[in-house]
């Protein structure tokens, strides 16, 4: 289950997944070294535990939403509210 | 009836006027409404069901119930199925039922001959012997030998499945004393109550012993309680109803069995329930001795059954082996039903005065136990520990304890306990709102069950908002229940066989082989010997096997643990596991407006990317496949085509960041287009690998049309929603699909202009006013259009984009105008040659998810003015490590009439090592007149000029090298 800013809680294959919370993506994407590009994009947060990540309502209305999930139990902590 | 007749004459819960007609094995029985295929078996002295899975040993009814793991039979006719216990099957009238395991009959079984090389079959036997990478040799002889019933040929020919969602408040699994309290209770609250029960009569174990509620019959209580619950507005009760799966956030799966509607099979419910109550029973454990596979050996509980719901007495002469309490009161009903006790085998040293006077007059052993059973095809005497003289019994009833049926609880990630007192794991802690009742938890007595379903019921419709006022219990009353734990024997001769897992034909001595051989911890155990896998996952033996392994490496039973209880609590029909979605709706598929038209047609159809139903190609009388692929291909190549465009992903951005939003997600620049002009373009991911290609066009300031490739759509939009929401979410852009929002018929070839003129239009369509990448909007054969000249086939192309609605109109009067030209309507399968001559990317073809740009030979579209943009660092970082790449080229097969297929690997010199690289697409060209090739190839344009070898399985084709375009490389044409 997952909470939809819009739809209220909804079944989450209802939902498309859009993988962790990785930051905004930077306005100057030359900065920094590639060693630390590489690694941001290669090891995305995969904790043991709760993780910030991003979920679409793509079978509802579209909306996106930012929910805490713990991996281990799938107990969504924090449900976001994306407006 | 007579008195040497199984069935007795009267009682159980079967009715007696309704005869039915089965078959088993050939022969001809008949049973009564309510019986299932095991009591009617029984019933008319059947006890060889079929052979054991890997020594074929005679294996006849061991229970009543789910947990069966002996009597496997396969149904024939509209119930085809197979691997199913007799004890689960409802007896029907004309039902045909076949023994498993067995040829030609259980009863003369060749492959019983494999009891001879029984010890050549040790544990762990496949995975010694039969290893990589020879397995595929023995595969198919080891799977005939090995398995059980085969798969039905047929679906059902009748009837259907379906899905149903559903919420509650208080989801209720099981009716027996504690699940019918429980619901009572919650319903009385006024909470929303699902109570489902996996028999076809509510009551549980009730149906099955002789105990009484409130001064009556155990079981009128809970029918009478049922039928109160199915009267109230607010609860659903479902009989025949397995719950059989607990998900996250409290998503359970059902499987309703017989719902009462015409022509549905069965019904899966998936219930979201506020919470739920656990109160799923426990299962009789068997116990461990030599020969305890005997047909003739039953469950205690299974006998009790078989007397009190079934009016069978599965035999005449009885011994009773145990370890706990509950068998004596099996033996009391035993006793009652006229069945001869011969003695009771108590494992325990003491027996209880409360046990004793349950069978007054019966013999009783103290502290011994069956060190071997006689008989071949059926029980014939059991030999104890204290005499050596057998007793001569037809049955051998065994209790080995109780184990609740925690399965629920623990696919909720529940913990377990192990309760010495009860010798019995116990639900600990919950980590979902689920609450075990009754002998699920522990309680195995009635007044502990009812107390414990009451207070249950009380938790959870408290949990769920509401304020019970829980009724009084009713008066119920029953022994205590006492266990002393009785693993195995203590000496068994070498070779005994004393199974732990009657399915799979796992023995004591397996386990203690797996033990040896450092196969240490439980879940090993399991996976090594296979003990407690199969159609019954070990409902009655796991426990034995985890007392055992407690037992040789001296530790506490609680400290070994148990295996994962996964679902299925038992096993579940792919059918209702598919629900609705079988055949054309498994998933629904897309069509054009000219879906009737293609059929009218006998165009060939088929699934082309994202769902969408399109025309491979049309055939003409006569015609082989590759000569209408040939016509069609042809006529756009030196005449005029058209073909229905209207699957291509279509998208609509505005807002005022939308030209610099299409440079970051492009690798080349689009905001320097003028309106109606547009430009092809690829996007990459940020991994800096291809994600899509297509095409946008400039509609005015900061709006802008977007085509992507069919397939690619969805993950386009989702790539485009997410940058503009996490990483720009400062930037003003809207993205709508508007994909089925307009259709398309893109009239192609050099004649294609003067088939547009020929259908009328107040646009100007010459090479000067609308240019190659240019859209204009205006009337077409009298229809509101938008055109756009791209070209996916290498000719000149118009895409005359309309509403949906008036494609078929469209479509008649471009057929109309271009018949003086020869037009013909092209399927997919002639524009894949068209673009595969003009070496025009595929997804899912050249590009694959690891080629970029220069990949291609495309570097031309990467932009070097862009500071940044989508992939950009990623690919870079990948370059400058350097290191062959392989790279797209043109493939010519040496022999002109020779294809290659799809997929089929280059390998230096042809050799049998390591790919270099793959063919990605063949076609036969009508321009050249012979098959052409594209493929990625290691440092492929190095190459050109160059031969390489395309390695097949059997045969190794030569081909030459050449650039990944076949016509018109400078696109003149495209342009005209």
């Amino acid at each position: 289950m997952i909470t939809c800013p819009f739809c209220g809680p909804r079944s989450e294959t209802e939902f498309t997944y859009a993988g962790p919370e990785m930051g905004r993506r930077p306005a100057d994407a030359s900065g920094g070294s590639d060693e630390e590009w590489a690694e941001a994009l290669t090891v995305p947060p995969n904790p043991v535990g709760p993780v910030v990540e991003h979920w679409r309502h793509g079978k509802g209305c579209g909306a996106w939403v930012t929910i805490t999930r713990d991996t281990r139990t799938h107990e969504v902590l924090e449900p976001g509210d994306d407006g | 009836m007579t008195d040497n007749s199984p069935r007795l004459p009267q009682g159980g819960r079967i009715d007696r006027s309704r005869v039915l007609r089965f078959t088993f094995n050939d022969r001809a029985y008949q049973g009564f409404e309510g019986d299932t295929l095991a009591s009617a078996l029984l019933a008319n002295g059947v006890h060889l069901i079929g052979r054991s899975f890997k020594y074929h040993r005679p294996r006849g009814v061991f229970s009543a119930g789910v947990e069966e793991p002996g009597a496997l039979v396969e149904l024939e006719g509209d119930d085809a199925s197979g691997n199913r216990p007799v004890t689960t099957v409802r007896l029907t009238d004309g039902l045909v039922a076949r023994s498993v395991n067995c040829w030609p009959s259980p009863k003369f079984d060749l492959g019983a001959a494999t009891q001879l090389v029984a010890r050549m079959l040790p544990a762990g036997f496949y995975y010694k012997t039969f290893m990589w990478p020879d397995w595929r040799i023995f595969e198919p002889a080891i799977r005939r030998a090995a398995g059980m019933a085969g798969a039905p040929a047929k679906p059902p020919e009748t009837g259907r499945f379906e899905t149903r969602n559903a919420h509650t408040d208080v989801l209720v699994a099981g009716a027996g004393p504690a699940g019918l309290m429980a619901a009572y209770v919650a319903a009385k609250a006024g909470a929303r109550v699902l109570l489902a029960d996996d028999r076809a009569e509510p009551g549980g174990s009730l149906l099955d012993r002789r105990l009484t509620v409130n001064g009556g019959p155990a079981g009128d209580w809970a029918a009478t309680l049922w039928a109160d619950l199915a009267e109230m507005s607010e609860v659903t009760v479902l009989r025949d109803t397995t719950v059989w799966a607990y998900r996250e956030h409290n998503l359970l799966i059902l499987n309703q069995r017989n719902p009462d509607r015409p022509g549905l099979i069965e019904r899966t419910w998936r219930v979201r329930a506020k919470q739920t109550v656990l109160a799923t029973g426990a299962t009789e454990r068997m116990m461990v001795f030599p020969g305890n596979d005997r047909p003739g050996v039953m469950l205690a509980s299974g006998v009790q059954a078989y007397l009190n719901r079934y009016a069978v007495r599965p035999g005449k002469r009885a011994v009773i082996l145990t370890n706990n309490d509950s068998a004596y009161q099996a033996a009391a009903d035993m006793g009652a039903a006229g069945i001869e006790l011969a003695a009771i085998i108590d494992t325990r040293e003491a027996v209880s005065d409360a046990c004793r006077e349950q069978v007054p007059g019966v013999e009783i052993w103290a502290g011994a136990h069956v060190v071997d059973t006689l008989g071949r095809q059926r029980l014939t005497g059991v030999v104890t520990s204290q005499i050596t003289t057998p007793i001569p019994c037809d049955l051998l009833a065994v209790s080995g304890g109780w184990s609740p049926n925690v399965h629920l609880h623990s696919q909720a990630r529940g913990t377990l306990r192990w309760d010495p007192d009860s010798v019995a794991f116990v639900p600990e802690a919950t980590v979902q709102p689920s609450h075990s009742a009754g002998a699920a938890n522990g309680q195995l007595t009635l007044p502990e069950a009812l107390a414990s379903g009451a207070a249950q019921g009380v938790a959870a419709a408290e949990a769920a908002g509401f304020t019970p006022n829980p009724p009084p219990l009713p008066a119920a009353e029953e022994a205590p229940y006492t266990v002393e734990p009785f693993w195995a024997p203590p000496k068994m001769k070498p070779g005994a066989k004393a199974f732990v897992d009657l399915q799979n034909d796992v023995t004591a001595a397996d386990i203690a082989l797996a033990l040896r051989e450092g196969y240490d911890s439980v879940e090993h155990v399991k996976r090594y010997t296979t003990g407690g896998m199969g159609l019954d996952q070990g409902k009655t033996g796991n426990v034995n096997i985890i007392g055992l392994v407690a037992h040789a490496q001296g530790r506490a039973v609680g400290d070994v643990g148990t295996t994962t209880f996964r679902s299925p609590y038992t096993p579940v029909s792919f059918g209702s596991l598919a629900g609705q979605r079988e055949g054309s709706v498994v998933l629904p598929y897309r069509h054009t407006p000219l879906t009737d038209w293609n059929h009218a047609q006998g165009a060939f159809m088929y699934e082309a990317g994202a769902r969408w139903r399109r025309p491979g190609y049309f055939p003409r009388d006569g015609e082989t496949f590759q000569e209408t692929v040939n016509r069609e291909a042809l006529a756009v190549r030196e005449g005029v085509g058209v073909y229905d465009g209207s699957p291509l992903g279509t998208f609509e951005l505005k807002g005022r960041d939308t030209d610099r939003f299409l440079d970051l997600i492009y690798t080349n620049t689009f905001s320097t287009l003028k309106d109606g002009a547009g430009r092809y373009g690829i996007m990459l991911s940020e991994d800096g690998l291809i994600l899509d290609d297509g095409v946008s066009f400039r509609l005015g300031q900061s709006r802008w049309l977007m085509s992507t490739s069919t397939g690619h759509a969805d993950a386009v939009h989702h790539h485009m929603e997410r940058l503009r929401r996490y990483d720009r979410p400062d930037w003003h852009v809207q993205v709508t699909n508007v994909t089925s929002q307009w259709a398309n018929a893109t009239v192609c070839g050099p004649k294609a202009r003067d088939v547009m003129q020929a259908l009328g239009t107040d646009l100007d369509l010459s090479r000067e006013a609308l240019p190659f990448m240019h859209l204009a909007e205006g009337m077409v054969a009298g229809l509101l259009a938008r055109v756009i000249r791209v070209s996916f086939t290498g000719e000149i192309s118009f895409e005359i984009n309309v509403r949906p609605r008036d494609l078929p109109t469209l479509w008649e009067r471009i057929l109309e105008a271009g018949a003086p030209f020869g037009i013909q309507p092209v399927g997919s399968e002639a524009n894949h040659v068209l673009r595969v001559e003009k070496g025009f990317l595929s997804l899912g073809h050249e590009v694959d998810g690891t080629v970029d740009p220069f990949d291609l030979g495309m570097g031309w579209i990467v932009s070097k003015k862009k500071p940044d943009f989508i992939g950009k660092r990623a690919m870079e970082i990948r370059r400058s490590a350097g290191g062959p790449r392989w790279e797209l080229v043109g493939l010519l097969p040496e022999d002109v009439q020779d294809s290659i297929p799809e997929g089929a690997p280059l390998t230096p010199d042809g050799a049998k090592v390591p790919s270099e690289g793959f063919v990605s697409a063949c076609v036969f060209s009508v321009v050249h007149n012979r098959w052409v090739a594209l493929g990625l190839l290691q440092d492929g344009r190095a190459r050109i000029g160059h031969g390489a070898h395309v390695r097949l399985r059997d045969r190794v084709i030569g081909v030459q090298v050449v650039a990944p375009c076949f016509h018109d490389p400078d696109g003149e044409r495209l342009r005209g």
